[in-house]
């Protein structure tokens, strides 16, 4: 283990190394339909993205604004299910062996498939981490050992309310990198406030050794380049999710519009 | 209360709410700060004599309580067998008993110095109770509910809004009483702050369950001095229906070190059991996590929660509190489940013969009642929690039987 570089780490040292920040879109899969999840996540590739954060599609997305709500319960209708996007990560692998990608969702998919079964099919489908909203490290100690034992990195929020003991303890259950919520809310909202950011991510990073990377209401490339101004990864959802909603007639059109968007992002953090 | 838990066997949760392998805290990062604040507020106001002493008073002189412990003697009668005595929850201010628990969990708002309620509801008995106790006390409040229940509980909309609450329509998901607790989550999360969230049952994240248990327990601490001075003696058996489970775990909890007290949980059964269609995660769910806690849920095999049925809004819930979920599984209570036809007989039944309408929730432990008389000698007791009185469901038993008001 000791040895072992993750994908996840392999990239932030790259780009850390350049002197570039990373970034990260989030779609849900399965929206607007199971098939293209796959196409999208090389698209995002192709338009700038480091990292991809697939949204696993949850019944009752408690910490979800009204945007990635409705593309949970689009790509519900189609029941996509854990196991699926495990399949879609896996025929993504074939073509690409280098972008970093996480799941993000909800516990109980998780916990109905049970944690080292979980491990070991997304491991062998090439997952790279796993960020489950609604886990605090507080009740993680089999989560984590069993990710662990197959190399799923854990990616834990760091929210504005977080003590600091409490950060230490969600640094040392991570793996990867840590993801600080810039705002008290749920995604999509839109108050950000970059100064009360560039504070807390200064703070955090006095109490850990993992890159941070800043989410929730990041929505164009005037955003994305001031976070980026002080934290190693953008993470951007609803923004992406709203594009896809706007285009639900035409997949191609949706595709382009997200990549638009992601390239846009990109120019302006390499500026 | 806190003497009593002191004095009890029983010890549950354990300090992180863990009832056994349920409960817990499964929350968003951002509710983990707020959380741990009310928590410690709760602990200590447990203790504080001053606070104990105006929930009491608030208990006795704007609730009515104690509630009395009636014994129905002609239905019992009826059913030939054991003495059924009825816990007259639905004789509380606002006629049910919600109350109980937001009195206490408004108090405790003031306390913290939050000015902002928010609280989700089902049946519309938890957003009534909220929003009178808000007026009560002036305190601003917002109350989630499902579009789909806000269709068949109009009159407690109406009721809420006169009390001065903003009721807000939920047609997320499946647009019912999960939903809503989904967007008074998401409320919190973002107003933290000035807003303190009254959870209407014992089901959540720590310190919820332990929390609304130690508010709704006055019922069962009633009855077990009730019972003792109307028979001088325990009851043999306690029913109770149980939705999130805050009026079971109420009226149960204080008669857990009580080995020769049956205990029997109703989960509503809806169109059966057999048919999918119902809202019994102890009786046909398994274990998972959701809204805070882990306990049994009804989902399917990816984990997603199914939409349950049941002709009852406030049982009309696939969670279940993380102690019924322990209960059962330690054995000390028995869950069972009763169908709506079997309810809605129940529902006739008790008026008829009592003169009392009773509310669909609690028509589920009548149901049950019903049943397990019948197998019981003439001289054994029954103690039904009566929780809530039936006013509300008029339109909707009359809409099932055809008749238009």
């Amino acid at each position: 283990m000791i040895d072992y570089v993750s994908r996840i780490q392999a990239r932030f040292e790259l780009r850390a190394n350049e002197g570039r920040k990373l970034l990260i879109p989030y779609f849900t899969a399965g929206d607007p339909q199971p098939e293209v999840a796959v196409p999208m996540m090389h698209a995002m590739v192709e338009a700038g993205a480091d990292l991809i954060e697939l949204g696993v599609p949850f019944s009752d997305p408690m910490a979800e604004g009204p945007v990635i709500q409705k593309a949970m319960e689009r790509a519900l209708e189609f029941n996509v299910s854990l196991h699926d996007v495990i399949a879609m990560v896996a025929e993504f692998r074939q073509k690409d062996k280098e972008t970093p990608v996480i799941l993000m969702g909800y516990l109980n998919p998780v916990e109905i498939m049970g944690y080292a079964e979980f491990a070991k099919q997304a491991s062998q489908a090439g997952v790279d981490g796993l960020l489950t909203v609604d886990i605090p490290p507080e009740e993680a100690e089999e989560y984590v050992k069993e990710m662990k034992a197959e190399g799923i990195d854990r990616i834990f929020l760091i929210a504005p309310t977080t003590t600091e003991d409490r950060i230490k303890a969600i640094s040392d259950a991570s793996g990867g990198f840590l993801y600080y919520v810039s705002l008290k809310g749920v995604t999509g909202a839109g108050h950000l406030d970059v100064k009360a950011v560039q504070d807390r991510v200064s703070t955090i990073r006095t109490l850990t050794d993992l890159p941070v990377g800043v989410g929730f209401g990041i929505k164009d490339a005037e955003s994305a380049a001031s976070i980026g101004n002080v934290a190693d990864a953008v993470v951007v959802g609803s923004a992406i999710v709203k594009r896809i909603e706007e285009n639900l007639d035409s997949v191609d059109n949706a595709i382009k519009s997200v990549c638009e968007l992601l390239s846009e992002m990109r120019k302006a953090l390499d500026a | 209360m806190a003497q009593a838990k002191a004095e009890s066997k029983y010890q549950q949760p354990d300090d992180r709410g863990h009832f056994g392998v349920y409960g817990g805290l499964f929350v968003a990062e951002t509710l983990m700060e707020p959380l741990t604040e009310l928590r410690r507020a709760y602990e200590k106001y447990m203790l504080d004599k001053e606070f104990l002493a105006e929930l009491d008073w608030e208990l006795q002189n704007y609730v009515g309580r104690p509630s009395p412990l009636y014994f129905a003697e002609r239905w019992s009668k009826e059913l030939g067998g054991a003495k059924i005595y009825l816990k007259r929850e639905d004789l509380n201010h606002t006629g049910a008993h919600k109350v109980n628990n937001t009195v206490g969990q408004a108090l405790l708002a003031k306390r913290m110095g939050k000015t902002r309620i928010i609280a989700e509801t089902g049946a519309g008995q938890h957003g009534v109770a909220t929003a009178t106790v808000c007026a009560r006390l002036g305190l601003e409040c917002v109350v989630y509910m499902g579009q789909v229940d806000i269709e068949r509980q109009a009159a407690n909309v109406f009721r809420m809004k006169l009390l001065g609450a903003t009721v807000v329509p939920v047609t997320a998901g499946s647009a019912t009483l999960k939903d809503a607790l989904n967007e008074a989550m998401r409320d919190w999360v973002t107003n933290i702050d000035n807003t303190f969230y009254i959870i209407g049952t014992v089901a959540g994240p720590h310190p919820y369950p332990a929390m609304v248990r130690d508010f709704q327990t006055i019922i069962g601490r009633e009855a077990r001095e009730q019972i003792q001075q109307h028979e001088g003696r325990l009851p043999d058996a306690l029913v109770a229906c149980v939705g999130g489970g805050s009026n079971a775990i109420g009226l149960f909890h204080p008669f857990i070190d009580d080995k020769d007290v049956a205990i029997y949980g109703v989960e509503a059964a809806g169109d059966g059991i057999e048919t999918g269609n119902h809202a019994a995660p102890l009786c046909a769910g398994q274990p998972g996590v959701l809204h805070g806690n882990r306990t049994y849920l009804v989902e399917d095999e990816n984990g997603q929660i199914i939409e349950t049925h049941s002709i009852s809004a406030g049982l009309d819930y696939p969670g279940v509190g993380p102690e019924h979920a322990w209960l059962k599984d330690c054995g000390r209570a028995q869950y069972v489940a009763i169908d709506d036809k079997e309810a809605l007989q129940a529902f006739h039944d008790l008026t008829k013969i009592e003169g009392i309408i009773p509310a669909l929730e609690s028509s589920h432990a009548l149901g049950y009642a019903s049943k397990l008389a019948p197998t019981m000698d003439k001289d054994k007791i029954i103690i039904v929690n009566l929780s809530g009185r039936g006013d509300k469901d008029i339109h909707t038993v009359a809409n099932i039987e055809g008749i238009t008001l």
